[in-house]
């Protein structure tokens, strides 16, 4: 590997940006190719996939055994609201290697009593969000049920382009919510990436199932397609 | 995804700034159980000094020695890891499975 390639690969890294490293595993010969830059490969078909699956891997192209390292950045999940649910959703979520930030003002709600191991911030969203930098690899869910809390929250993580947004209420709950986002600027388009009602339709009750049907949506939003389309929806 | 091995790859950047000769050994093909997934690597440089892994244990002291190697030769090598058995490998994995490791040199060109 080249010096200025593993320096431009750890820069890479350290911004949170995902790169995949081909190397020619007889030639010794290698590129390095942004996440960017992928649309417009050779071999975007193989690259895409690799990078979704977040799986590293030999392929073969024009006779040559290529070796795809990839190397994305560790997924984070943003929970606004320290209720019931995150208290299932956090330790699901860090159990499948997700980096977990918990945000509720609510000092009553956000303690570290409900939340052992879990960072933990009892501020509002506007303090709370911008220093977390959220980006395109984080899921972000809204549960508090308060439109005070959630608002702000929701218009920020669309604005981030996060990979998963899901928010918990009724279809009814969130029609309500839509109308009020988008009277605060928010384009259909953007509103039409909230899950909502949130999590895949598997008969959750329970607030640990409730995570489950979370944690899966947001799984099926990290590794397949953008345009593969999920079960119904649950009305939790 | 979900990669936890920033520090190895910031080493390998720090020790060649220093003037070290460094090389990366990364997993590249995996058979049966093997102990680390493709993409798990390990750093070496010109004194011995290594980190990360490519198999939990069982072969890293041998990628050592290749990858001193290959530090000074400048070519890269394909070594192959597979059930510990005299005959066939002087180092080999207890779980039974087999790892391909592709050991490169960084350098200038």
């Amino acid at each position: 590997m080249k010096q200025n390639t593993l320096a431009e690969l750890n820069a890479e890294r350290a911004a949170r940006r995902a790169v995949i490293v081909v190397t020619d595993v007889v030639t010794g010969d290698q590129r390095l190719i942004k996440a960017a830059s992928i649309a417009n490969d050779p071999l975007h078909e193989e690259l895409d996939r690799h990078l979704r699956m977040g799986k590293s891997g030999m392929i073969e192209s024009d006779g040559k055994k290529l070796f795809l390292n990839v190397y994305a950045p560790t997924a984070r999940l943003v929970i606004i609201g320290a209720v019931h649910i995150s208290q299932a959703l956090a330790p699901l979520a860090q159990s499948l290697d997700y980096d977990v930030y918990v945000i509720d003002p609510r000092t009553a709600f956000a303690s570290p009593e409900r939340f052992p191991d879990v960072p933990l911030f009892a501020d509002w969203p506007d303090v709370a969000l911008p220093p977390l930098n959220i980006d395109r690899y984080t899921a972000f869910v809204a549960l508090t049920h308060d439109p005070k809390i959630d608002d702000p929250a929701l218009l920020h993580a669309l604005e981030r382009d996060c990979f998963y947004i899901g928010a918990l209420g009724s279809r009814k709950t969130h029609a309500k919510r839509v109308d009020r986002l988008k009277a605060q600027g928010a384009s259909d388009d953007s509103l039409a990436r909230i899950h909502a009602p949130i999590g895949l339709n598997i008969g959750a009750v329970s607030p640990s199932e409730i995570a489950v049907a979370i944690m899966a949506e947001i799984t099926a939003r990290l590794r397949l397609p953008a345009d593969a389309p999920l079960k119904t929806k649950s009305a939790a | 995804m979900l990669n936890r091995d920033e520090d190895i790859l910031k080493a390998a950047e720090t020790w060649t700034k220093s003037g070290h000769g460094v090389a990366i050994a990364t997993v590249v093909e995996t058979w049966g159980s093997a102990p680390r997934p493709a993409g798990s690597s390990l750093v070496i440089n010109d004194d011995g000094t290594f980190l990360g892994s490519v198999s939990g244990g069982c072969v890293e002291g041998a990628v050592v020695t290749e990858a001193l190697d290959v530090i000074a030769s400048g070519k890269p090598k394909m070594l192959e890891f597979g059930v510990a058995d005299e005959t066939a490998w002087n180092v080999g994995l207890s779980c039974g499975g087999t790892i391909r490791v592709f050991v490169e040199k960084v350098g200038n060109s």
